[in-house]
């Protein structure tokens, strides 16, 4: 068990490498400047513009950018965004935890969703339930999170006045009615995150359940006369969520970048949003960050996917 | 009856702030005195005529709650020498201010300053090689630090350091700042300096304090922690700032301002796009100001039906062009696209030029895409009012154009076309994806056509078709086809960088990078001279009529096209007092801001 974690975590090392270098390669070979802003200003000199890129090495040829960011990387030096000279972990660090509480909350959402429905559909296949619970996680996950978002903000910010929908991170005040303030703006993004990701997974434990449902072990539980409840929980849920485990590890990176519309849209101020900045302002140092961090997670999470498949079904073992 | 001591000690309130120069004339009304004559009472007593002085009725400082400003893209700094866009000058705007402001018709405001410089106080020197700012005195650093001449000093030596890499670097590479005395500092120039309020003005002139960046001038600049946690001398102290997402200031106790700030507390968000920027603010009120409303107009009247606030349009210096190239985009000559070398084959001939200027709707485009956003003109410059030509008009005629490529011998051919010595009239016409963009493009092909001239329509992304990236051919500067169409932009109420633009020693090339800035590769030998002639000009009046007269070379000689000159657009709250300058950052009033209760 250990040796292969070690193992794997070995092989993560050069695919980590080679992501960094085509995700460089294709930021240098992208056109843009981080101080463009400057060039088009006509009351600022092109030198000023031309100085600073030669200040931060942005005239230098692209392999040895990638060295000098390689190395720097290697100690743990995440380098400065050219745009705000702030160091790079400090700007992540800053906006981690509020893409892990609003992600969190709505990949919770989405289990809370996914699972009961998707179970008691797939357990009563073709009846009314189902029918309704399979239509509309058809719509759910057919409608992208940009629309749904407008959506409810056309609802419930601007028609009902309900909730607002700029997110705000430090808000005055404390007690309840701070904490009101922070669930009411979370209520919408939460909400679109989740929902969109609980449609796709209500119709994936669906389908999960009813391969199984219709196996002979549970015909042979039922025949000893457990109750339905038993059947269902320990018998039926557990084998079917093993592959639902794999894919809700597996797209745990995925939705990071889902959320990168969501963040938009709602302002909040996440990962996904300092990532569009960086991109539009092209913050080449931020942008090697955070994609950095997402490959990061994509491994990790695949891991975990792993080591969670064999936890649940032991006839998996590690070699 | 009110007695002679007692009006000088009510003038002397006027000078120094306590009274608001209104209240002063209602009370003089009061008395029997009519108000011109109550005005040139103060305008003796030494008190400048303030231009459109905005009225400001809070009698205390704070108790307006909390100030919430949307810019749909957040500060990324607070050190004003580091702000790449306006938006960093913004954000650093709320804790640093400058000597001195603009006011929305271009006119100096002291803030720091203790007055506005002038010639006749013996503080500009008559032949324009030196100013001397006197200091306002008792200001304070937000630690409590005074302000001092020294501080100034810093900030010139901080921002010509190359080593610090500012982005003001510009304004004070090329000046010599020193100290008179604890509160006056002269600043002296290389050469005869007409506008020489640039250094230590407005966006580019936001003051930092010596004493905690002493240490962090050069190459390390970067590390100073006060880059991240402002001390200014702003109406606003710093509480917390996240890069992009928020700023965050409250009330200062000592501000320098009687009675100012009017709101406890602001707050900056950033993020997210210019429309539901709008909407906070029009539709939703969730938010009290918005910036930079790059909005269709219809919409904007739409949103503005919510109630919740409107929208305020102020004039700056932006002009939507068209440009015509002097030089041949199809011809490489060392490489090089548009070389100065080459000619262009058509577009230089006059007749060729003048029909261009009539087959631009330039009403229609202001009436169909732009709506309030966007004025039809026949200048280059526009604002402020004293530099802009009352002798320039313009015209859209089909039948004119037509009639004019006749007699210059452009005949039709068989496919409609007209040509001339095998020379036929089709131009590929560039500029940004950009929706009202292509709508532009699209009115002024169909006109074109119908006068027998072939258009293609060509749009480049905007991070490519502005970026100065020296290998891409699709670049503005590179400008490698016949025509080009965007927005560029006077920052300051002066045209002197502006002009630059047209002069031959300016021209983009290979060798220079492309970063020259005659990008149409015009050439006027006159206009050169004219603009040499206007940098030794120390007579504002005749600077001015010189300015004039280079903008109608350019138009007579349809070096460009003007189309729309587009102002700055903002969303407020329909309770919120604000005072806007195209010519300084949207909040460089911010200490005049109130709200109704």
């Amino acid at each position: 068990m250990l040796s292969y974690l070690v193992r794997r975590l070995l092989l993560a090392a050069p695919s980590l490498l080679g992501i960094s270098v085509v995700l460089f390669t294709v930021l240098a070979l992208a056109p843009g400047d981080p101080f463009s802003d400057l060039a088009s200003d006509p009351s600022i000199p092109p030198s000023v513009a031309a100085a600073l890129r030669a200040k931060f090495g942005l005239d230098d040829p692209v392999y040895l950018r990638y060295f000098h960011w390689l190395a720097a990387m290697l100690h743990g030096d995440w380098g400065f965004s050219f745009a705000s000279r702030i160091d790079v972990s400090t700007l992540i660090l800053q906006r981690l935890p509020t893409t892990l509480a609003v992600i969190g909350a709505s990949q919770l959402l989405a289990l809370m969703v996914a699972v009961p429905v998707g179970v008691y559909a797939g357990v009563r296949p073709y009846s009314f339930f189902d029918q309704v619970a399979s239509s509309l996680a058809l719509v759910g996950f057919s409608l992208p999170t940009f629309f749904t978002g407008l959506v409810l903000i056309l609802v419930f910010s601007v028609n009902l006045h309900w909730l607002p929908f700029v997110y705000r991170t430090d808000m005055g005040g404390s007690g309840l009615p701070l904490y009101w303030a922070y669930i009411k703006q979370a209520i919408m993004p939460v909400l679109v995150l989740g929902l969109f990701q609980g449609a796709a997974w209500t119709r994936f434990v669906r389908a999960s359940v009813l391969d199984v449902v219709r196996l002979d072990y549970v015909t042979t539980a039922r025949a000893k006369g457990l109750s339905e409840r038993v059947v269902i929980l320990k018998h039926i849920v557990r084998n079917a969520l093993i592959p639902v485990v794999t894919l809700v590890a597996l797209q745990m990176p995925i939705v990071f970048g889902g959320a990168i519309i969501t963040e938009q849209i709602f302002r909040v101020p996440g990962i996904g949003s300092l990532l569009i900045t960086a991109i539009l302002a092209n913050d080449t140092p931020v942008i090697m960050g955070v994609t950095f961090v997402f490959a990061c997670l994509v491994i990790v999470f695949n891991l975990i996917a792993d080591l969670l498949y064999g936890w649940l079904d032991p006839r998996i073992s590690y070699r | 009856m009110i007695d002679e001591r007692q009006l000088r000690q009510r003038i002397e309130q006027v000078r120094t702030g306590e009274r608001s120069r209104r209240s002063f004339l209602r009370e003089m009304m009061v008395l029997g005195l009519s108000a011109p004559f109550a005005a040139q009472m103060l305008a003796h007593s030494g008190v400048a005529m303030a231009a459109g002085e905005v009225p400001y009725p809070p009698t205390k400082a704070g108790g307006g709650g909390t100030l919430k400003l949307l810019w749909w893209q957040g500060p990324t700094l607070l050190n004003p020498h580091f702000a790449v866009g306006t938006k960093d000058q913004d954000g650093s705007r709320i804790f640093y201010e400058p000597l001195a402001a603009w006011d929305p018709d271009g006119n100096l405001v002291p803030i720091l300053a203790a007055e506005v410089p002038s010639v006749e106080a013996g503080t500009v020197d008559k032949d324009l090689m030196w100013v001397v700012w006197k200091l306002k005195p008792g200001v304070k650093w937000h630690d409590g630090t005074p302000l001092t001449a020294d501080d100034c000093v810093f900030n010139w030596q901080y921002a010509s350091d190359p080593a610090t890499a500012a982005t003001t670097i510009g304004s004070y590479k090329d000046i010599k700042v020193s100290k008179v005395d604890d509160l006056t500092i002269k600043v002296e120039f290389q050469k005869a300096t007409p506008f020489w309020a640039d250094a230590f003005v407005s966006v580019r002139g936001m003051i930092i304090p010596k004493h905690l960046f002493d240490q962090y001038k050069g190459a390390n600049s970067r590390e100073a922690p006060t880059n991240l946690s402002p001390v200014g001398t702003g109406p606003y102290l710093y509480v917390d700032f996240k890069p992009g997402d928020l700023v965050r200031g409250k009330l200062n106790p000592n501000y320098h301002m009687p009675n100012r700030p009017y709101f406890d507390a602001i707050e900056m968000k950033g993020g997210g796009d210019a429309v539901s920027a709008a909407r906070a603010v029009l539709q939703t009120g969730e938010y009290d100001f918005a910036w930079n409303m790059q909005v269709e107009d219809e919409l904007l009247k739409r949103l503005e039906d919510g109630g919740k606030g409107h929208v305020q349009i102020f004039d700056g210096g932006s002009i939507e062009h068209i440009q015509l190239n002097n030089t041949d985009p199809n011809k490489d000559v060392d490489g090089e696209r548009s070389s100065i070398k080459t000619k262009h084959p058509f577009l230089t001939d006059p007749a060729v030029r003048q029909a261009f200027n009539l087959l631009v709707d330039k009403a229609s485009v202001e009436k169909f895409i732009y709506g309030r956003t966007g004025k039809a003109t026949a200048n280059f410059v526009n604002n402020p009012p004293r530099f802009t030509s009352k002798d320039t008009s313009f015209e859209f005629n089909v039948e004119k154009a037509k009639d004019l490529l006749d007699k210059a011998g452009w005949k039709p051919g068989g496919d409609g076309i007209r040509a001339k010595d095998g020379i036929s009239l089709k131009v590929v016409y560039q500029t940004s994806i950009n929706a009202p963009r292509q709508k532009n493009q699209e009115i002024v092909k169909q006109a074109c056509q119908k006068a027998g001239i072939a258009v293609e329509i060509k749009a480049v992304p905007a991070s490519v078709y502005f970026s100065s990236d020296v290998g891409n051919p699709d670049t503005y500067t590179k400008f490698y086809t016949d025509i080009q169409m965007y927005t560029t932009t006077m920052n300051q109420p002066d045209p002197g960088d502006f002009m630059r633009q047209f002069l031959i020693s300016e021209v983009a090339s290979k060798d220079n990078k492309w970063q020259g800035r005659n990008i149409i590769r015009w050439q006027n030998a006159d206009y050169d001279a004219l603009y040499h002639a206007s940098e030794h000009e120390t007579d504002p009046v005749k600077r001015a009529a010189m300015f004039i007269q280079m903008n109608d070379m350019v138009i007579k000689d349809v070096a460009v096209i003007p189309v729309v000159y587009r102002p700055s657009v903002a969303a407020v709250s329909s309770k919120l007092h604000v005072r806007l300058s195209g010519w300084d950052s949207y909040i460089g009033d911010l200490h005049n801001w109130y709200a109704d209760a």
